[in-house]
């Protein structure tokens, strides 16, 4: 979520789940919680129990706006129109929490004079290069000071991070108009921006009556403040759109410019969707970053020597500017004693990207021929991927591939469905029996940083094994082969580290060894002369320690101490933090930027909304939470500018975004993403009518993949008329395998639908239970009709469009089944993170079925 | 085989119906609902031998579970009342885990089909773990990259892709990430984030 991680310095919900309960207002929006994350949605009607308001902003009615106070409906790809106008409700009624947002936030920053925003020049920004269809950043800038971005997830480096601007953040404090005067200070530039987003333009862009965006407006700000918090929830519905990070950083804005964020019931809460997927984000099997949000060397950036690389990716104040002690320790633990000063740590050894390969271009170079064995542990892209279609039929190109899961997934059959003929698909292919959490030990990171270890209770069946068990012995064969050679390139596959002790008749190895290296050790070539880190602080970057994934040191903090296998709840008395319930990174914080639940002096805000508050007796900062903040810095700190600062010294005692390198929530976003410096709202790549906004009709910078197998509808285009826009279901579980192969699950959803509403059905003669076929460039499906109000028609800028919803969970294996959903979707991404556009794109529709 | 007389079945009978006696004082939510049968039932999870702390295996929600087996075979899961999280609850996703460990249709066997194959043949896993292991040394060393024409430093391989991390656990991650990029020079590796 470069989103967060560029507003407020790390790409993660920002408050644990419970907490939701604490909140006095809550928006949903991009998210059907009560259907996606129901036990999560207990601590909305929790919240809502004790009085607090509940709104639901969406494309469908749902059971989350059933058990709302509010539904607003919004048509599917608007939402930053929606929350545009809430940015401009705030901003023109003056409803911002001014000292909050004045102190904590970069508000009144000043901006480089050769600044214009989208408001002046119809729908781009300053500095976009229509040839190279991209941004040049300069003029983003603060006056005079370049700003580095957080290093957080999926960063887009667009700014060099160490060069002469730069280092001038520590000479001075960053430029700021605290009168809010200055015509280019953060303030007027987003009055300026926000200004055409008034609740009539809201209407005719979303579809959402004025009259209840309003209310929306109301009970949010009415509901933050001093005494008063609100929390926003959000899921994929705001992440699978052409400018799903800027819809994220709108919302991100909005808490920022409220005062909610850092303070009991208030923040942003990120609903992911897979068990461990944050674990997977922090510890990416991701190809741009190295565990803990180190950026992956990249061949076209100067990353040549390590030397380059830190200086270039270490940022010189705040939080970040330990990075170097992360990176080397991380080598360390890969490369251990074949890690030395003179080789750089073994930074050499490792790969350099020198692109996108994330998951779309993935699929594409299979298509092509370029990856010729493939591994895929645990899902299932012939479902699950945009232009599934597309993607089924390029696995054939592939000399081989390895998928690891419980069952025959549609990935691992994709040789011998439809119309593939096996005997012209030359791949080998291996289907290998994975194992379960509860056969295999291990931990999870759930949607709010929380690490939670599960136990080994009973043995896989047959032949299955975990993915550690495969990764380990694998590594151990592949290892072996490579032993005698004495070419440089197999130089890392020799020196990588590989110690883990196994266990039992199957040479299970043991995954607490493995959290620990995560944890991190002091640097001892003897495994029996290793001590745990209890904290990141004490990393170093000289070669002394080692540790897996920085933001992970704490969680093994002793030999004999796995916290995430700690089990003890607060009672009900207790403060209701549960810090002593396994581990949230880092260092078992868990509301991030906590620093903020408390006012420049250091007091809590308001009794109601205690969290962290400065204890001048012990000249500490203490409360219910382990401090996002150095423990001992107070309240009143200011940098000492004649020595130079960097680092942690650079940073006030009341900024508490420390991970950003001022300090400040960035309202406004000099570097760190490529579309724009403010969420500005523009039509899916295949809309239905044209941005009644500007003339820039979508994001310019989205990535098109574009190809005779790809293709995108034109706008308004008269043979797609309709949106389409996907979803999930309670019932299933994304592509589908591990819940339409169990047989309650399967008998609870048992076949694919379509919703279609009721005017919609009459006007094509389609009633429930009817065969209908959805078809777009990329490909055609059939399935049942399931006429509903739950969807109803919009009138958008005067015309009327109608909206479909099926659910993508559905594919031809297991109890329950239906075509997949995502023959008809595009590979299209967000510039920022690649993330496709399933959740807005136009379709036909018409009763009957497919020749088949 | 004894038969009962009328009369000892109707002194069962009235021995195991709850009104008389209610009305000679029992409480209807105790005593007096107790029958022969209620008498003899015992939780399921009594017959357990070990039980483990669970995480569901589905969404990021992250609601703990208690997996309960006898014998070595899973015999119940449901939610952890500690849980902060769930507080004993689960979803009808997360109270399907039993049935996903269970599933009918999981594999117990390795399946391979070769090249132009119609069919899945079983396999040994030792085999199919060397098969691997020689084809991901082939198509590293027929693939991998020192240096691009322009001599810029790459070290890497752009002929092996990994999908894949989302359902699995942080140190499996951890591994995969430590030997496919750290050690063999892979760059194609992602997961379910931006699926
Ligand atoms: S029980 Fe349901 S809500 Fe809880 S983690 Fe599992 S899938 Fe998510």
């Amino acid at each position: 979520m470069p989103s967060l991680g560029a507003t407020y310095g790390r790409g993660a919900a920002t408050l644990p789940q419970w907490d939701v309960a604490n909140a006095d207002a809550i928006l949903i929006m991009g998210s059907n919680m009560a259907e996606s994350h129901p036990i999560a949605y207990r601590f909305v009607l929790q919240a809502k129990q004790k009085g607090a308001t509940v709104m639901h902003a969406d494309p469908r009615f749902t059971r989350t706006s059933a058990m709302a106070d509010l539904y607003a409906p919004v048509r599917a790809g608007s939402d930053i129109a929606f929350l545009g106008g809430i940015i401009r409700h705030i901003l023109e009624n003056d409803l911002w929490f001014r000292e909050y947002a004045l102190h904590y936030t970069n508000l009144a920053t000043i901006i480089d004079e050769r600044f214009r925003g989208a408001d002046e020049l119809d729908g781009v920004f300053s500095g976009w290069d229509e040839e190279g269809r991209r941004y040049v950043y300069d003029s983003w800038q603060y006056e005079g000071m370049t700003v580095p971005s957080s290093l957080a997830e999926h960063h887009v480096n667009t700014t060099e991070s160490f060069n002469d601007e730069t280092k001038r953040l520590s000479h001075a404090p960053v430029p700021q108009d605290l009168t809010l005067e200055h015509p280019n200070c953060v303030y007027r530039i987003m009055r300026r921006h926000y200004a055409r987003y008034t609740p009539e333009m809201v209407e005719r862009v979303t579809g959402c009556p004025a009259d209840v965006f309003l209310k929306v407006c109301e009970a949010l700000t009415r509901n933050s403040g001093r005494e008063r918090t609100a929390t926003i929830c959000y899921a994929v519905g705001w992440t699978h759109h052409s400018t799903g990070v800027q819809i994220i950083r709108a919302a991100a804005i909005i808490q920022a410019l409220l005062g909610n964020v850092g303070r009991p019931g208030g923040g942003i809460l990120a609903l992911r969707g897979h068990t461990s997927i944050q674990g997977s984000t922090d510890i990416p099997t991701l190809y741009n970053m190295l565990p803990g949000y180190l950026p992956m060397p990249h061949a076209y950036k100067p990353h040549d020597t390590l030397k380059d690389y830190l200086e270039i990716e270490e940022t010189p104040t705040g939080w970040w500017s330990n990075f170097p002690k992360y990176a080397v320790s991380l080598f360390r633990a890969w490369y251990g004693d074949a890690a030395t000063p003179g080789n750089d740590w073994g930074y050499d050894w490792l790969p350099r990207i020198v692109g996108d390969h994330s998951q779309l271009p993935l699929t594409l170079a299979v298509r092509d021929g370029i990856i010729k064995g493939l591994f895929v542990m645990g899902q299932n892209p012939v479902v699950g991927s945009s232009n599934a279609g597309m993607v089924r039929r390029g696995l054939a190109n592939l000399e081989w591939m390895v998928v690891r899961d419980f069952t025959e997934t549609e990935t691992a059959a994709f040789w011998h469905h439809g119309d593939a003929r096996p005997q012209d698909i030359a791949t080998e292919v291996f289907l290998m029996p994975c194992t379960f959490a509860g056969e295999k030990a291990g931990s999870f990171t759930n949607t709010h940083r929380l690490v939670q270890w599960h136990d080994a209770v009973v043995e896989g069946p047959g032949d299955s094994r975990s993915e550690l068990w495969f990764m380990h012995h694998l590594a151990l064969r592949v290892k072996a082969l490579y032993a005698g050679s004495t070419d440089p390139k197999d130089a890392p596959v020799r020196h990588l580290t590989w110690d883990y002790p196994v266990r039992g008749p199957k040479q299970e190895p043991d995954a607490e060894a493995v959290l620990k290296e995560i944890n991190g050790y002091t640097w001892a070539s003897d495994p029996a002369e290793r001590r745990q880190i209890a904290d990141f602080k004490d990393l170093k970057d000289d070669g002394s320690t080692a540790c897996g994934c920085w933001i992970y040191c704490g969680a093994f903090p002793a030999d004999d101490h796995n916290k995430t296998r700690d089990r003890t709840p607060d009672g009900p008395d207790g403060p209701g933090t549960h810090l002593n319930w396994a581990f949230a990174w880092p260092s078992n914080r868990r509301t991030l930027n906590n620093r903020a639940s408390a006012d420049p002096d250091g007091k809590p805000w308001s009794e109601r909304k205690r969290l962290l508050w400065w204890d001048a007796e012990q000249e500490r900062w203490t409360g219910h939470d382990e401090p996002d903040f150095p423990e001992e810095k107070p309240p009143h700190f200011e940098p000492d500018w004649d020595s130079k600062p960097t680092g942690m010294d650079a940073i006030t005692g009341n900024d508490p975004f420390i991970m950003i390198a001022d300090g400040k929530a960035s309202l406004f976003v000099p570097s760190g993403l490529k579309d724009g410096p403010l969420p500005t709202h523009y039509e899916p790549l295949e809309s239905p009518v044209p941005n009644p906004l500007y003339k820039q009709q979508g994001n310019p910078t989205a990535k098109r993949w574009e190809h005779d197998d790809n293709e995108l509808h034109p706008i308004g285009d008269p043979a797609h008329p309709y949106v389409l826009t996907t979803y999930r279901l309670t019932e299933h579980h994304s592509g589908g395998a591990p819940t339409r192969s169990v047989p309650t699950t399967a008998e609870l959803q048992p076949e694919g639908f379509a919703e279609i509403p009721p005017e919609l059905a009459a006007e094509l003669g389609i009633t429930t239970l009817d065969w209908v076929v959805l078809e777009t460039a990329r490909g055609a499906i059939e399935t049942r009709a399931l006429v509903t109000e739950r969807l109803r028609p919009f009138v958008i800028d005067g015309r009327r469009v109608h909206q479909i919803g099926m659910p993508w969970h559905y594919g031809w294996h297991g109890y329950a089944t239906g075509d997949i959903a995502n023959v008809l979707t595009a590979c299209v991404g967000d510039p920022n993170t690649s993330m496709h556009e399933n959740k807005a794109l136009t379709c036909a529709l018409r009763k009957g079925r497919l020749a088949r | 085989m004894t038969r009962r007389t009328i009369a000892d079945r109707a002194r069962g009978f009235l021995r195991e119906w709850s009104i008389p006696r209610q009305i000679a004082g029992q409480s209807h939510r105790d005593e007096a609902a107790r029958s022969s049968l209620s008498r003899d039932l015992r939780p399921r999870l009594e017959e357990a031998d070990t039980v483990g702390t669970g995480i569901c295996p589905y969404c990021a929600v992250g609601c703990a579970q208690r997996l309960y087996a006898r014998d070595g075979r899973l015999i119940h899961v449901e939610g952890d009342p500690r849980s902060p999280i769930n507080q004993g609850t689960l979803c009808p996703k997360g109270a399907a885990t039993f049935g996903l460990l269970t599933s009918p249709q999981r594999l117990q066997h390795v399946l391979y089909r070769a090249p132009h194959a119609d069919r899945w043949e079983v396999k040994p896993l030792d085999w199919a773990m060397d098969r691997i292991a020689a084809l991901v040394k082939r198509t590293r060393d027929e693939t991998f990259v020192r240096e691009l024409p322009d001599g810029t430093r790459v070290n890497h391989t752009l002929g092996l892709a990994s999908l894949g991390g989302a359902t699995l656990d942080n140190e499996e991650n951890y591994l995969i990430k430590k030997f496919f990029s750290g050690g063999l020079g892979m760059v194609w590796i992602e997961n379910q984030a931006r699926v």
